[in-house]
């Protein structure tokens, strides 16, 4: 048996989205933009596209810009945030310590060019309070932007509060939806926030498309100059097989959402009761505020990377914030934004579920793991230490 | 996993020398948990030659691998032999490592040294200390 739990990284495209998307590779392959009638079949094409996916987040089409993914729309919200904070002389921004590297790195580009950035701490159980984004907020705040749930440890931010905070005192409010869209209800007039970016390839869209929303009255920057495409906001030939089937994964996510957020919560509960019994571990972020599908562990005494390679072995795709795995000599911002000592976040391990996934391959992942961190254990000097009391416990 | 060579994953799923040794004559100790890497190598020693050697290892796969290889290298060798061990040929009999890994047999190299140094130290062996540089150079934090 082979399960795939890391759906956090990406998610396997549904049949629905992939067949929906069949036909405008090769009937449908018009170019939007041209009069002539292949080109204005697939302008309808995208046209209820942009109606379906505004519609699964209750926007307006006229809010909706595809991208080219979730990256593209963080940097696009982000930049467009700061020039209209600029325009007023404004040119502070704040977000959290936890955010997507997509933000993070716009954030520092925007810090060479003479904005300053504030980054919340995100507390011991990965959760921003809508108390500290208020005590941030300046005279010269311009946007705030926090992620809806967070990639690694799957926690969910008030962002309805958060927002609310913002508009009281005219700030600008973005968030990174890439991982709630399709996973958790998402409506942008509940939450009321002004830009909100979202990828389809994590809720089982394809890869390398994805949006960003916003309301109106935002002047969306250009972060890709070039034709009229997207009004004018997003030059180049529309992805039009990638936005439909965005737009087909998106319906479906939200069709279903309820019954699905249920079936996952059900495999994760099971997962979070099991990995518990490992002594020495820790489930990584707050036991409620979270996302159905991610569950975020630390075992003591053993190293992420080895353990996703056993893991692998033993028929388990999963992630890990380690070091090794993070291609740097510190482990990920994520966990050590929680507070976690780096030989603690080294031994992480990401599992994160879809509803794909079946109960048969929640016990083959409870029967895998503790086998694996056991053996790492048994041959790791650092739990030797650990052992004999050479060395404290951290949890 | 294409990251690593099929002898990296062989040393990595099947670690040769694996285990603590409870009558080592030496014992070495290298890397730092913060870095993400620690190996400690045992080693026994009979008239000059390195008659067994074991080790543990907290790291990532390379690391594992690594330690493994080099048990391999220096077992039955005399002990100048197993001191002229380098991290470059721990990583070629590896058949390479990616650049990013290359400390992993460094370490591998460090701590067959430490294990020696000990083996000297607990038998009042003479030595010139400059054959035992510091420590894992490449694996010092300098990001916190
Ligand atoms: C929270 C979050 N933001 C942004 C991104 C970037 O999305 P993409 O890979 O589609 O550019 C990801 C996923 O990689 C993510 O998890």
């Amino acid at each position: 048996m082979y399960v795939y739990a890391d759906n956090a990284a990406t998610t396997q495209v549904s049949r629905r989205a992939a067949e929906a998307m069949l036909p405008y590779f090769t009937e449908v392959y018009g170019n939007a933009s041209s009069l002539h009638t292949p080109g204005q079949r697939a302008m309808e094409a995208l046209q209820a596209a942009r109606e379906a996916v505004a519609k699964a987040i209750n926007a307006d089409h006229k809010e909706i810009y595809f991208t080219g993914g979730g990256s593209e729309a963080d940097n696009q919200a982000i930049i467009s945030g700061a020039m209209m904070g600029a325009r007023q002389g404004k040119k502070h921004i704040i977000s959290t310590a936890f955010e997507h590297h997509a933000v993070l790195h716009t954030l520092d580009k925007l810090k060479k060019q003479g904005f300053e950035v504030t980054l919340l701490p995100v507390h011991e159980n990965g959760v921003v309070t809508p108390e500290d984004v208020a005590a941030a907020i300046r005279e010269d705040t311009a946007l705030v932007t926090v992620m809806f749930v967070n990639n690694e440890i799957g926690t969910i931010q008030p962002i309805a509060d958060i927002a609310r905070v913002c508009h009281e005192k005219g700030v600008l409010m973005h968030t990174d939806a890439v991982q709630a869209v399709g996973h958790i209800p998402v409506d942008v007039k509940a939450l009321d926030v002004d830009m909100l970016s979202m990828a389809a390839h994590k809720f089982h869209g394809p890869k390398g498309v994805g949006a960003l929303y916003a309301r109106k009255g935002i002047a969306v920057v250009n972060v890709i100059e070039g034709g009229q495409q997207e009004r004018g906001k997003r030059g180049g030939t529309e992805n039009i097989p990638g936005i439909v089937g965005m737009a087909a994964a998106i319906g479906e996510a939200t069709e279903h959402l309820e019954d699905d957020m249920k079936y996952v919560t059900g495999l994760r509960e099971r997962l979070i009761e099991e990995l518990s019994k490992i002594p020495h571990s820790r489930l990584n972020g707050d036991r409620e505020k979270r996302v159905p599908g991610t569950v975020n562990f630390c075992f003591e005494g053993i190293e992420g990377e080895s353990l996703l390679l056993w893991l692998d072995a033993k028929g388990v795709a999963a992630s890990s914030g380690s070091a090794c795995t993070s291609g740097s000599l510190d482990p990920s911002h994520v966990l050590l934004a929680l507070g976690l000592p780096h030989e603690v976040a080294h031994g992480s391990l990401r599992l994160s579920l879809s509803v794909y996934n079946t109960p048969e391959e929640i016990e083959h992942i409870i029967q895998a793991v503790p086998e694996v961190v056991d053996y790492l254990r048994g041959m790791s000097p650092v739990w030797d230490e650990l052992e004999r009391g050479e060395r404290p416990h951290l949890i | 996993m294409a990251l690593y060579s099929e002898t990296v994953m062989d040393h990595f799923q099947h670690p040769r020398n694996v285990g603590k040794m409870e009558d080592a004559d030496g014992i070495g100790e290298v890397g730092n948990a913060k870095c993400g890497d620690i190996m400690r190598m045992y080693i026994k020693v009979r008239d000059g030659i390195i008659t067994d050697v074991s080790f543990i290892t907290f790291g990532c796969g390379s690391a594992i691998a690594s330690s493994s290889m080099a048990t391999e290298m220096i077992k039955g060798k005399p002990i100048e032999e197993a001191l002229e061990l380098s991290n470059k040929a721990v990583a070629q009999a590896l058949d390479g490592l990616p650049a990013h890994k290359l400390h992993c047999s460094v370490l591998a190299e460090e701590a067959v040294r430490a294990a020696v140094k000990d083996y000297y130290d607990k038998n009042g062996i003479a030595y010139d200390p400059a054959m035992f540089g510091g420590d894992c150079a490449e694996c010092h934090l300098n990001q916190e």
